[in-house]
């Protein structure tokens, strides 16, 4: 197994308690890694939440990494994954001055080229949308950076896999 | 509670009764058939002390000198006891008292369900008096911890923290109620926690890894077992014993794992580890099957991992799939209850006696006999060592005495040289290292085993952190029996500053108290042996005592604990001086 570092996907199936992000953020502190990003939200299961955290790790740490949160009582259940095997986003928001729709036709292309989507737009601003691989959204920033945001902001990373994730059946075996 | 908790379905249609939420914490406690708990009362958990007054025929509150202190009796009590310590204290600085212990049990596997009060809810986080996020605070070091802000919740709280305390590798667990829940009334009634659907505790053992394991065992020419406290944890002693006896295996344990079967057990070849012994420590680097039982690679074991059995297949019985293949890498796993796995694996495995291997132990336990243990044990020079202390200590308890020691180098000696006969005899605080354990350790042993010998055994730095628990030990009766082995210095750590600082004794020396006068001050029984000639009567005495005794014996100053590893090198480099 490696112990060159790279990227993975951590996805932690869990009871929807107050502390667990507490509980799950501490195995990284105590390893001393940090977090890359960390994204939460209800999952496929009804009561089940999914965290969806990307750290820069070993492989081999990060093997011991997910015995250790799986080992937490409310956690149901741990995966890693690499980029090859995961399907995966980020979202980032782009708050612009109206004016420099109408001034620099430029961005006007940008936007189409990029895919972005505009949500919003009013007198003053209007606000970007880019969703994709992280990349993508940074490539966009530094191209509408020249003329100005006012605001930005990218999420975390959420991912789903390309293989099963079987934890209806664990559940259900717990359950019986 | 978001959690899903399946209680007992016979139990569902209890009948409730109109109770506080303090009222429900004192029942609870009951209903998990809790008799003893230490601690310390405050602001913040008064209701439910006004509840252990009301209740006292039924559950008895010991009053420690210091909320560390009730921590340290949870764990002693749980230690000999196998049953779940309960300890409580008030908010802020009395919940931060309890981080030590905590702690402690946590990297010791110790079953403990720690109470806390915490202000009001709707005071929370607004920094009120004494307010701390204890929670917060504890979550790094508790198997679960919990707040519970309505009366409501509390039966489940408790139900689940009890259960998550004791099974699977036990550990702390702390539920921190607000005050208002306290006061709170509420419908109650109480089931017990059978099964908690995110939480699996015992792994299951599929037989392709028994059958495994067994082959290896079964080929080996050199097999070598090491056991730790998952043997005592798990009550798998005679299982154990019948599985190496069968197997005819020479078998070292950690500290943690010691008198889980007797030391003068044949197949008993000592204690592995930093200060353990030579023949387990050198013969790890030589055997060809090493399986590991109910213990967890600590680096004060292994040494340095690189040189650490790297012939040998590894073997490891283990109840958390989380400690597999963390430090050492395994051959076969067998994951669960190391009880059910023993048995299991006992008919897959052929008789053996491995009689050239067991020689080879044998051979350099003489070594370490001639270089260290007589003259630790039978000393020729003047000064009295500590060695010689345990000896008669293990004469005058016939080896059936309860072991509590402190950290540093007389738990060393106390681990390598006690006699141990019954499981559950030797209570260390192990992992942590937690200066200060034993004396209030010791007060939760005696009390967990009323009808045993507990002999504590400290230094005179350890003794002096928690040495205001001689109070309640006064208060409570208990027949505690307290040695002190004084050389006026931190003497490990003077060790160390000796062999790899080059002497300089940095804030290691201690000018001490009259130690004696101090405990005569708690009004105990107390007596300083500075001579050999009057060591065996004193010790006598002491055993014979019906009542606490405390006893001084003034050892050499400046001794060492050999063998050793020292920190990063290999268990082969073990040096004998």
């Amino acid at each position: 197994m490696s112990t060159e570092k790279q990227l993975f996907t951590v996805s932690v199936y869990t009871e929807n308690n107050i502390g667990l992000l507490n509980r799950i953020s501490a195995i990284f502190q105590r390893r001393h890694i940090n977090i890359e990003s960390l994204n939460t939200s209800p999952s496929e299961i009804k009561g089940v939440s999914r965290f969806t955290i990307v750290v820069y790790v070993s492989e081999v740490n990060m093997k011991k990494i997910i015995g250790q949160i799986e080992k937490q009582v409310e956690v149901i259940k741990a995966f890693y994954h690499n980029d090859e095997d995961t399907i995966y986003q980020v979202s980032g928001l782009f708050k612009i001055k109206s004016d420099l729709l109408f001034e620099e036709r430029q961005i006007q292309n940008i936007i189409k080229e990029s895919g972005a989507r505009i949500v919003t737009v009013n007198k003053e601003f209007f606000v970007l949308e880019k969703s994709g691989r992280k990349e993508e959204v940074e490539l966009l920033y530094r191209e509408l950076s020249v003329f100005g945001i006012m605001q930005f902001t990218r999420s975390g990373r959420i991912a789903v896999t390309k293989d099963e994730m079987k934890i209806s059946t664990m559940l259900a075996a717990f359950t019986n | 509670m978001q959690t899903q908790t399946i209680t007992s379905p016979s139990d569902v249609k209890k009948e409730t009764i109109r109770i506080s939420g303090s009222e429900a914490v004192v029942r609870c406690l009951i209903e998990e058939g809790v008799q003893t708990i230490y601690g310390y009362p405050g602001g913040a958990i008064m209701p439910v002390y006004d509840e252990l007054f009301k209740f006292q025929d039924q559950i008895h509150h010991v009053l420690t000198r210091h909320e560390q202190g009730a921590t340290h009796a949870a764990q002693g009590y749980a230690r000999v006891s196998g049953e779940v310590g309960v300890a409580m204290a008030t908010s802020g600085p009395g919940a931060t008292n309890l981080i030590t212990g905590i702690a402690d049990a946590q990297i010791d596997s110790t079953p403990m369900v720690c109470i806390t009060g915490q202000v009001p809810s709707h005071l929370l986080g607004s920094d009120a008096f004494q307010e701390t996020d204890i929670v917060g605070i504890s979550t790094p070091v508790t198997k679960w911890n919990c707040q519970v802000t309505k009366a409501a919740d509390i039966p489940e709280v408790i139900a689940k923290a009890f259960y998550i305390a004791k099974s699977g590798r036990p550990g702390p667990v702390l539920i921190d109620i607000t005050k208002d829940a306290q006061f709170e009334e509420f419908d109650f009634s109480y089931t017990k926690c059978e099964k908690i659907r995110s939480y699996n505790p015992v792994p299951k053992c599929d037989d392709q890894s028994l059958q495994a394991a067994a082959e290896l065992i079964n080929n080996a020419k050199k097999p070598f077992v090491v056991w730790g406290q998952g043997v005592i944890l798990g009550e798998a002693e005679k299982e154990f014993q019948a599985f190496i006896e069968k197997a005819g295996i020479p078998s070292a344990w950690t500290i943690l794992g010691a008198s889980a079967i007797p030391t003068s057990h044949p197949l008993n070849v000592g204690m592995v580890g930093m200060h353990g012994n030579y023949a387990p420590n050198v013969l790890t680097n030589e055997c060809d099957i090493l399986i590991a039982i109910g213990m967890r690679f600590d680096d004060r074991v292994t040494g340095r991992l690189n040189d650490y059995a790297k012939q040998a297949k590894v073997i490891h019985f283990e109840i958390d799939p989380a400690e597999v293949d963390k430090n050492v890498k395994t051959e076969v796993s067998v994951l669960g209850d190391a009880k059910e796995n023993l048995q299991k694996i006992l008919p897959l495995i052929n008789e053996n006696t491995h009689e050239e291997w067991h020689q080879q132990f044998k051979d350099l336990y003489t070594i370490e006999y001639d270089k260290i243990i007589s003259k630790d044990l039978h000393p020729t020079k003047d000064g009295l060592t500590m060695g010689e202390v345990l000896k008669e200590i293990n004469t005058n308890t016939d080896g059936k005495a309860v072991v509590v020691t402190d950290v540093g180098q007389h738990q060393m000696i106390a681990c390598r040289y006690a006699d141990f006969k019954e499981s559950k005899s030797n209570i260390t605080s192990g992992g942590l290292g937690t200066m200060g354990f034993c004396l209030p350790a010791a007060i939760g042993a005696k009390m967990g085993a009323p009808e045993r010998e507990v002999v504590a055994i400290c230094g005179d730095g350890g003794y002096q952190m928690t040495i205001q628990e001689l109070g309640t030990i006064f208060q409570q009766k208990l027949a505690v029996k307290i040695v002190v082995l004084n050389n006026d210095f931190l003497g490990m750590v003077r060790q160390w500053q000796q062999l790899f600082f080059d002497k300089r004794y940095a804030s290691t020396e201690m000018i001490n108290p009259d130690f004696v006068a101090i405990a005569k001050g708690y009004y105990l029984n107390a007596r300083r042996v500075e001579k050999r000639e009057d060591l065996a009567e004193a010790v006598q005495e002491m055993i014979a005592s019906k009542e606490p005794y405390f006893l001084e014996v003034r050892v050499e100053k400046e001794d060492n604990v050999f063998p050793m590893i020292p920190s990063g090198a290999s268990v082969s480099e073990i040096r004998l001086d």
